[in-house]
């Protein structure tokens, strides 16, 4: 009884960090996506362009919140194996095409629908089963 | 010019996250309070390999910063996810994580997704 309510708290504090992540990930992409069209020189290897690029408020906010977004998906991949973290978190796959679609108005068609309830389809099969297989390394000592 | 920087975002995606798993198992636990994302900062300045996951991350980031300068944002993203197959592998092959029958279809399935999302 015990140990079925402590994996409950588990898996809600699994499911806390995934949330949290999924929208600084939404947030920042999208940022990133319209300040990057804004700026006029062309990205290429010279690494100059890129903190010129990072000047754009709409960047820098989305580098803002990718970078939260990393230390977040660290904790995620702390608490949950990468092949469930890998899955679920390609909700965002989907989030990510609809804030394209409403936000910087990209065209979206029936195609790329179908594939987004596929995503949500297979992220949902792989949900339901128990985030952590691998015993932790302490336990084994 | 744009599936060189898919490439690249790729590669250096699968690199990242098998460091970073990797040593996030051996660390312990994070959680994301501000006392929590502190005791992460520590525990990366302390570890080689999670570095060189993050300078990965690094990589994979300016090629994604540069390919949705001239690409939608809704192909971009599921591009990315080009990475999946590859890492689910390494997941099982690399890190020894057991991969069930329902994850296996839940990881195929979002990848047929992702396949048609970005098609």
């Amino acid at each position: 009884m015990t140990s079925l309510t402590a994996s409950s708290g588990a898996a809600l504090k699994t499911y806390s960090v995934l949330l949290v992540f999924l929208a600084l990930k939404a947030a920042g992409n999208a940022s990133m996506a319209w300040g990057m069209k804004q700026v006029p020189e062309r990205m290429s290897m010279n690494p100059a362009l890129y903190l010129r690029a990072m000047l754009n408020p709409f960047v820098a906010m989305g580098i803002a919140a990718l970078i939260l977004a990393l230390l977040t998906r660290m904790a995620l991949l702390s608490l949950a194996d990468l092949s469930f973290v890998l899955p679920v978190t390609a909700i965002g796959y989907v989030i990510a095409v609809f804030l394209g679609k409403v936000f910087l108005h990209e065209t979206v068609t029936h195609q790329r629908w179908l594939g987004t309830l596929l995503i949500f389809a297979g992220a949902a099969l792989v949900g339901s089963t128990s985030p952590d297989t691998t015993p932790s390394l302490e336990d084994s000592k | 010019m744009k599936w060189v920087l898919v490439a690249v975002m790729v590669f250096a995606t699968v690199l990242s996250d098998l460091l970073q798993s990797h040593e996030m198992k051996r660390a312990g636990e994070q959680s994301v309070s501000a006392r929590g994302l502190a005791r992460l900062l520590h525990v990366i300045a302390q570890r080689r390999l999670l570095i060189l996951g993050i300078a990965c991350n690094a990589v994979s980031f300016f090629a994604f910063m540069a390919l949705v300068q001239t690409e939608p944002l809704s192909f971009a993203v599921p591009a990315s996810a080009a990475s999946f197959v590859l890492e689910t592998l390494l997941a099982k092959f690399v890190l020894h994580e057991r991969i069930g029958a329902r994850r296996a279809m839940g990881a195929l399935a979002v990848l047929a997704g992702v396949v048609l999302v970005g098609g």
